[in-house]
């Protein structure tokens, strides 16, 4: 066992009537920044430099839900998230509510490195973005023509799901969420996958984790999902490095991220045994998947939706990109 | 068996010496805040509505760092935050909030009427509003000892870099202040009822000069609350440390994956799982059993049986005694 060994993700829950031509593209995009980690890697770049490397091309090209083609919130605009960890002395951070910063999962980085806290949101972040002056654009930067489409169409299937949406206060948050076509309460084919993230362990056995994402379509401004929250949507420590995707609420609720970790600290699982255990168990009616390395420098992913956007690849060879089970 | 109750109102150094001026008030806020939850317990009353109603009783003590007593950021104004979760794992937060009088209930609202768990700053506000919870301008909340400790802390930060004490990340040293008790974090509530169903919820203004915008360990489900069918879990201290031992989830993890006692994962994480003079915590098991660890100087607590038994303390058993 052992070198390195890292994974990406473009979100869990894909529409199976997704044109074959968004699926090459799909592909290609998780391809290319795979191949980006690796030759990092191969430079024996720490792991997170990579995994901040890797998330900031994933930003910056907009064909998954982060940065650049960022989903839209019910006002219209973008509100990214974004948070790090580096499992050696497990130091982390995160943001929330970003409107003009470029690269979300940087920002993130600095709120671990240079400044006392560990989470900084809205016009705080903001500030402190300006502070230490990484770019910012013009919050329509973020917005694609395509977006703008998914949320008329969001808002009238909530128009229309409202009508026959099981009442809220009843055990599962996410509300129409018996048809397996449904996510997060919307139509699959508008429901937009929600994170881009990327685990990496070194050739030193560090482990490291980044997620990042817009959100929810139609979300609520200043609602906060999963992925800047250590422990949900993202963890690493001295054992593994995971991210998460999917349905927000459920990955808060089953603590996902923390609990692949817990269960190998814990129950003494191997790897795949723990994100197995902790898609099956700890879900509940949520839809989610995850990518995880380990610090023995094994890569594994699960999910329980319809498709997940992945790509991993080891140091010893293996490489797979994909989307379907 | 049994209901149990404990609740606190933050871990951190606070000196033997504290005057009685500065602890009398506080143990009057935690005797009382105690006979709510215990009254309401005895009248069968679910054990999330006895969270919310006592951490709402703590924030509107200005003795408190939550709801009134808020400490302050660096600008000098409020940023509320707070958190309410279940054994059926529901759950509802807010941070950044600036007007409203009771964080912990608009958490509730969260949870019980959006399909969200977590809604904050202007967003959170605005749900405020429409939910016609009660709000005030946010001076109402700005007590005068905060607006001391602010100065004293700034004062301090300027002390240290004048002996250009590096600021090591891990660490975070602060210089300790005249009154020693600036490092005040939390309240919380943690509850079970003899149906084994259980609740925690906390609530807090944060960290003493915080940057704006900086959310800290207790509207993270997972860090500085939670629950499930095991136990439920507030935690309170250096929000940082409690956020990367992702504490309040971890007690409850080892109880689930070990097989250890409620009392025996709470140390484990306190004593082993977080540095020294950063974590404290209440938590009650569906058993219906409670422990208070921390290992800060004190930690603001009080909790009480069916059985009978009750406690009220600030510094540890063996010094208290």
């Amino acid at each position: 066992m052992g070198g390195w060994a890292i994974a990406v993700h473009g979100g869990a829950g894909v529409d199976p009537n997704l044109p074959m031509e968004r699926q090459e593209q799909a592909k290609q995009l998780l391809t290319r920044c795979l191949n980006l980690g690796i030759s990092a890697l191969r430079s024996d770049l720490a792991a997170i430099d990579v995994v901040e490397l890797v998330v900031r091309e994933l930003e910056t090209d907009p064909f998954f839900n982060s940065g650049r083609g960022s989903a839209l919130t019910a006002k219209g605009t973008v509100e990214m998230e974004a948070s790090i960890m580096d499992g050696p002395k497990r130091r982390c951070g995160a943001v929330s509510g970003l409107t003009t910063v470029k690269n979300p999962v940087s920002l993130a980085r600095l709120v671990m490195d240079k400044s006392p806290h560990s989470y900084l949101a809205f016009s705080g972040a903001e500030d402190f973005a300006r502070q230490q002056g990484v770019e910012l654009v013009d919050n329509e930067y973020f917005i694609t023509e395509e977006n703008v489409g998914m949320l008329k169409l969001a808002k009238e299937a909530n128009t229309i799901l409202f009508d026959y949406r099981i009442p809220l206060g009843s055990e599962s948050c996410s509300a129409g969420v018996e048809s397996p076509l449904h996510m997060n309460g919307l139509p699959i084919s508008v429901y937009a996958p929600e994170t881009v993230g990327c685990v990496v362990v070194d050739n030193q056995g560090r482990c490291a984790a980044a997620t990042s994402t817009g959100g929810l379509m139609n979300k609520m401004t200043g609602r906060i999902g999963d992925s800047p929250l250590i422990g949900a949507g993202t963890y690493a420590c001295d054992l593994s490095g995971v991210s998460c995707t999917g349905e927000g609420e459920a990955i808060i609720r089953g603590t996902l991220a923390r609990e692949v970790a817990a269960v190998m600290e814990y129950k003494g699982l191997g790897l795949q045994d723990a994100v197995d255990f902790v898609i099956k168990e700890r879900l509940d009616d949520g839809k989610a998947g995850l990518i995880a390395v380990s610090s023995k420098g094994e890569v594994a992913y699960g999910f329980n939706c319809m498709g997940m956007f992945r790509g991993c690849a080891t140091e010893d060879g293996f490489m797979e990109v994909g989307i379907w089970e | 068996m049994g209901w149990a109750i404990a609740l606190h109102g933050g871990a951190g150094d606070i000196p033997l010496s504290l005057p009685p001026e500065r602890r009398l008030p506080r143990e009057a806020g935690l005797r009382h805040s105690l006979h709510i939850g215990v009254v309401a317990l005895k009248a069968n009353t679910p054990p999330l509505d006895v969270v919310e109603l006592v951490v709402r009783e703590l924030e509107n003590i200005p003795h408190f760092n939550a709801g009134k007593g808020s400490v302050l950021t660096t600008d000098g104004t409020v940023e509320m935050e707070a958190c309410i979760m279940d054994d059926k794992k529901r759950c509802g937060a807010v941070s950044g909030l600036t007007t409203v009088v009771n964080p912990i209930s608009l958490a509730r609202l969260v949870m019980e009427k959006t399909p969200h768990i977590y809604l904050a700053f202007d967003g959170a506000e605005a749900f405020a509003r429409e939910q016609g919870v009660e709000t005030l301008h946010s001076s109402h909340f700005i007590t005068p000892e905060n607006v001391e400790r602010l100065s004293q802390a700034k004062e301090a930060k300027r002390v240290q870099i004048d002996y250009t004490q590096p600021l090591h990340k891990d660490e975070k040293k602060e210089t300790p202040d005249a009154d020693g008790d600036s490092k005040l974090g939390t309240v919380g509530c943690v509850a079970v009822d003899s149906f084994g169903n259980l609740a925690s919820a906390t609530s807090t203004g944060g960290l003493v000069n915080k940057m704006v915008g900086r959310i800290g360990d207790t509207p993270i489900i997972g860090a500085g609350t939670y629950a499930n069918n095991l136990c439920a879990v507030s935690a309170t201290g250096k929000g940082e440390a409690i956020i990367r031992g992702t504490v309040a989830r971890d007690v409850a993890a080892l109880m689930e994956f070990k097989g250890v006692s409620l009392k025996e994962a709470a140390a484990y994480v306190v004593e082993e799982g977080t540095p020294k003079g950063n974590v404290g915590l209440v938590a009650v098991s569906a058993a219906g059993e409670v422990t208070m660890p921390f290992n800060t100087t004190g930690m603001f607590r009080a909790c009480a049986t069916e059985d009978g038994y009750s406690e009220i303390a600030i510094w540890p058993n063996s010094v208290e005694n």
